[in-house]
């Protein structure tokens, strides 16, 4: 069974490579190459694979989902600058692409219980665009 | 691997009408959307890619490419336009979104190779919302 909790975060973020023009840097990423940054509110779908406990009939109580979340993506990414403020955007180009594999990472280490897998991470940058990553497997 | 989507918006008016099938049987199968004069939706497209982020730019695809195949095959010749009356492939063709959606797959997997050369990225999926409640996947 897979069973999906979903949260939000605002946070800012420049895509730009510093090896890269800065007319390279305005081709490949448009006006997110912008020095100054910009923000979005991002929504976070975690999707995680288990069976339901015969005891609890939960997959994963939703409280330790929520706190896990909370810990591991809350706390570092909401109302922050991702470039200056989160590990390991200050080398690793916060494209939602590696926003995404970074959550998995932290998540994936957070989740490991016999009880339930981390199966997917959905982030949607904007209600028009988002990534799905399902780990080194997919 | 990760997976992109992204989400595009076009208005367009159509109605259902087999000429191989009777006034009768017309109106029969295809109900309110026999209707002679047409009616209209706005349609929703999400195009999903597939593939490696690149290391050096942090993206699977870029969006700025992605965004010009999309309006050149699809957005811009769909877009406030009679589906049965301007677009050739629906002459004859029923324009339901099933047919609509196999349509649209088809443009953008012709027009693919000469905007994306190579193996990646991989046009993995097209998705049509007719409405907020009727979705069709290809």
């Amino acid at each position: 069974m897979l069973i999906t909790k979903r949260i939000e975060f605002s946070a800012s973020h420049v895509c730009r490579n510093p090896a890269f023009s800065g007319e390279e840097n305005r081709r490949l990423y448009g006006p997110a190459a912008n020095p100054y940054g910009h923000g979005h509110n991002y929504v976070l779908d975690v999707t995680l694979e288990g069976s339901p406990d015969p005891a609890t009939g939960m997959v994963l109580d939703l409280k330790e989902l929520k706190d896990i979340l909370e810990r591991e993506v809350m706390v570092p990414f909401d109302h922050r600058f991702l470039n200056h403020e989160v590990q390991p955007f200050d080398r690793v180009i916060p494209t939602v692409e590696n926003i995404a594999v970074e959550i998995w990472r932290r998540l994936a280490t957070a989740l490991a219980s016999p009880k339930a897998r981390l199966h997917a991470v959905r982030l949607y940058e904007t209600p028009d665009l988002y990534v799905e990553y399902f780990g080194e497997r997919s | 691997m990760i997976q992109l989507t992204r989400r595009y918006q076009f208005s367009a008016s159509h109605r259902l009408h087999s000429v191989d099938l009777s006034e009768a049987e017309n109106e029969r199968i295809f109900g309110k959307c026999n209707n002679p004069y047409g009616h209209g939706h706005n349609y929703e497209v999400e195009v999903t890619v597939k593939g490696e982020i690149d290391q050096a730019t942090g993206c699977v695809v870029n969006l700025s490419d992605l965004d010009t195949l999309v309006v050149e095959q699809v957005v811009a010749p769909f877009d406030h336009r009679n589906l049965n009356e301007e677009i050739v492939e629906f002459r004859r063709l029923v324009p339901t979104t099933e047919n609509l959606g196999v349509v649209i797959d088809r443009r953008l997997r012709e027009a693919w190779p000469r905007v994306f050369p190579g193996a990646a990225p991989k046009l993995e999926r097209v998705r049509i919302l007719e409405t907020p409640r009727n979705i069709f996947e290809i």
